[in-house]
């Protein structure tokens, strides 16, 4: 029992791996819908290789599946080409469609095969263990584990090899395409990759949890880092502990696996989402409310400067008197004193307020023109 | 069983009419509120919303015990809601881009519903069968007092964006000037949003989770071609998704092993690709054949 446990995690942190790495480049290209498409599409796939063949463990169900997932592409790019429908409606066209066909020919002509939509949409990571990859009558582990590190050495060769293609298409596709780069074919490349990965994961996974992990872990790293490599192994990283956690959720509540890790790999998200220290929720409201104050003080200052040296300095540049001239409460204006005090740009001298140097080469910096226009 | 046989069936055959009638005005809400969607590039918002509707339900299991429709639907469309506005606060507030927050709600919303469906099946009284119908739809089980539900539910919705015609027409189109005008801009994207999200959710029980997005997207796609105008739009894509229930409803009636969802979603496909194909104005084969004909035109004069 106890190996059975070790290998579950083993799958599933292997599969997190190998889904967070296309997961990347699918967020940053705005493709992740087409991810969820492919997710459905594939299981035509499955259904259309099984008739071919009728072994549910061919292995041409996989190169079925994955035909499948890239015509999902195709076709969903050549109805957008038709400029009848926008992208977003061609996505949501083409895989209920094609998912429909998949689920009508599985009730219809394979009714007493073990081909269970619900197996295929929701996936058993508990029963992964039991199909061993047992060559010649030796037990070499289970068959998931070898399925999914495959698939991990394909993303990981594939990144690694068109990286530079992979980058420039998408950060730049008409540069990408200018230099020769074919950004279509780096497109349709990663699309097949998607759909291998998403074919080898779902009968494990389930191909919602299978979006769960492509989408979650890059959408995290993506609040996280800011540069591209950083942000693939961060997602890879993401990925595994979404696996490990969920996994351990799904132990303490003994709930469904593959539900438990979508589930951690959202609270991942949610943390990244309130505390990634540029993009979460918590930075921007800090930085929203520093710069409420900065801006105070700089108004401060620019009154300040305006009056300086002046006849009326000594009415003007009067604390008491901001409540008049700035239209400030009381209160927000013996804060933004403070705030002004502390930040060295202002010195207090009872009620009257003076431009430290510093104060008053901010202040130009900001307002070139003030201080001339009254002073002359 | 030959046409007549069908109609006779459809008239007098109680489960029939019951379910042809429901799956007529699920598609008829959710194709005219799905105009707004597909016009405001939210097509795909269908799928998510539908997938953050399933914790709800099982939620909504768990704690009122029972299967009643009401409650579900309640809870589905309380997590529905919760999803589109996580959606909608992760779009504006991140430089996360609007598929990925689609995705990512869809995804862990449905894991969670998972996470839920497995507490239920350690319920003791095995009460829980046919909550699973949720996740494909089963239009053969609704009864009339579901039907009953759904044209309420589903004509408040209509009722409400009729009298907020002019107010969605112009948030659609024109935020900026919505918002030049006083209009609640925000509060009224939010309804129109949650109308969506009602018949989504009344939606679910016919034809699933997975399928029901196809129902939000296609009817609408298909009227798109046949017409500029919002209203003959909302209007056509409503009659659309009408005709794709009832006749998808009969035709899987036909056939042992058609299911009644997926072979509504057929149907509505095959109106979309007949529209690409042929509307007037805009379709494949009558711009083909003007094309042609001043291809032509301009040989005989030159």
């Amino acid at each position: 029992m106890e190996t059975y446990t070790l290998e579950i995690i083993l799958i599933a942190v292997v599969a997190a791996a190998a889904c967070a790495l296309p997961g990347v480049f699918l967020v940053l290209r705005r493709s992740a819908m087409l991810a969820d498409a492919i997710s459905h599409t594939v299981l035509l796939g499955i259904v259309l290789g099984f008739f071919l063949t009728g072994d549910l463990s061919s292995p041409f169900l996989v190169l079925g599946a994955a035909a499948v997932g890239v015509l999902t592409a195709l076709l969903t790019a050549l109805l957008e080409r038709t400029q009848l429908v926008k992208n977003d409606a061609a996505v949501g066209l083409i895989f209920p469609a094609l998912f429909s066909v998949a689920i009508i020919l599985i009730s219809r002509y394979a009714g007493d095969v073990h081909l269970d939509t619900d197996v295929v949409l929701l996936g058993e990571l508990a029963f992964a263990p039991f199909d061993r990859f047992a060559p010649f009558g030796v037990d070499l582990g289970p068959r998931g584990l070898y399925v999914m590190g495959g698939i991990l050495l394909i993303n990981l060769a594939f990144i690694g090899l068109f990286y530079k293609e992979l980058k420039l298409s998408t950060f730049d596709v008409g540069l990408a395409a200018v230099l020769g780069f074919a950004p279509a074919v780096v497109h349709y490349m990663l699309m097949s990759l998607v759909s291998i990965t998403l074919v080898g994961a779902f009968d494990i996974v389930g191909s919602v949890l299978v979006v769960a992990l492509m989408v979650a872990p890059a959408a995290s790293a993506y609040l996280l880092v800011n540069r591209l490599p950083a942000m693939l192994a961060l997602s890879t990283g993401l990925g595994a502990l979404s696996a490990l956690t969920g996994y351990l959720l799904a132990f303490l509540l003994d709930a469904s696996i593959a539900g438990s890790i979508a589930t951690m790999a959202g609270l991942i998200f949610l943390v990244s989402l309130l505390f990634a220290p540029e993009q979460g929720v918590v930075a921007q409201l800090r930085r929203r409310a520093r710069q409420r104050w900065e801006f105070a003080a700089l108004m401060l200052n620019a009154h300040l400067l305006n009056h300086e040296g002046s006849r009326e300095a000594e009415q003007e540049n009067r604390a008491s008197h901001l409540t008049d001239h700035l239209r400030w409460s009381p209160e927000f204006a013996s804060q933004v004193i403070t705030y002004a005090q502390r930040s060295g740009l202002i010195a207090v001298e009872g009620d009257h307020l003076r431009l430290t140097p510093a104060g008053r080469q901010r202040t130009l910096k900001h307002y070139p023109s003030s201080g001339t226009l009254e002073g002359t | 069983m030959n046409l007549q046989d069908l109609f006779t069936a459809l008239f007098f055959d109680y489960t029939l009419r019951t379910v042809a009638l429901g799956s007529a005005v699920l598609g008829a809400v959710s194709g005219a509120l799905g105009a707004f969607a597909v016009l405001r590039r939210q097509s795909l918002m269908g799928d998510a919303i539908s997938h953050a509707a399933l914790p709800g339900v099982v939620l909504a299991f768990l704690i009122s015990g029972s299967k009643d429709i009401l409650a579900l639907g309640a809870g589905a469309l309380f997590t529905a809601w919760l999803g589109t506005m996580a959606m909608v606060y992760i779009r504006r507030r991140t430089r996360i881009k609007e598929d990925t927050s689609l995705g990512l709600v869809l995804s862990v919303f449905f894991g969670v519903g998972m996470v839920l469906l497995t507490f239920t099946q350690r319920l003791p009284n095995a009460h829980q069968a046919g909550l699973d119908r949720f996740l494909f739809g089963q239009a053969a089980a609704l009864l009339e007092r579901d039907v009953v539900y759904m044209a309420v539910f589903g004509g408040g919705a209509l009722l409400l964006l009729a009298l907020l015609w002019k107010e969605f027409k112009l948030v659609s189109f024109d935020p900026e000037f919505a918002t030049g005008l006083g209009l609640p801009v925000r509060a009224l994207d939010v309804l129109l949003t949650t109308l969506l999200a009602v018949a989504i959710v009344l939606g679910l029980q016919a034809v699933g989770v997975v399928l029901m997005s196809a129902m939000v997207v296609a009817p609408a796609a298909a009227a798109r071609q046949w017409t500029d105008r919002l209203g003959s739009m909302v209007l056509l894509s409503a009659l659309f998704g009408a005709i794709s229930g009832v006749a998808g409803t009969l035709v899987s009636s036909l056939a042992a092993g058609l299911s009644t969802g997926p072979t509504i979603v057929l149907v509505a496909s095959f109106i979309v690709l007949l529209s690409i194909l042929f509307a007037p104005a805009r379709g494949l084969v009558p711009a083909a054949l003007r094309r042609r004909a001043q291809a032509s035109g301009a040989l005989s004069q030159g």
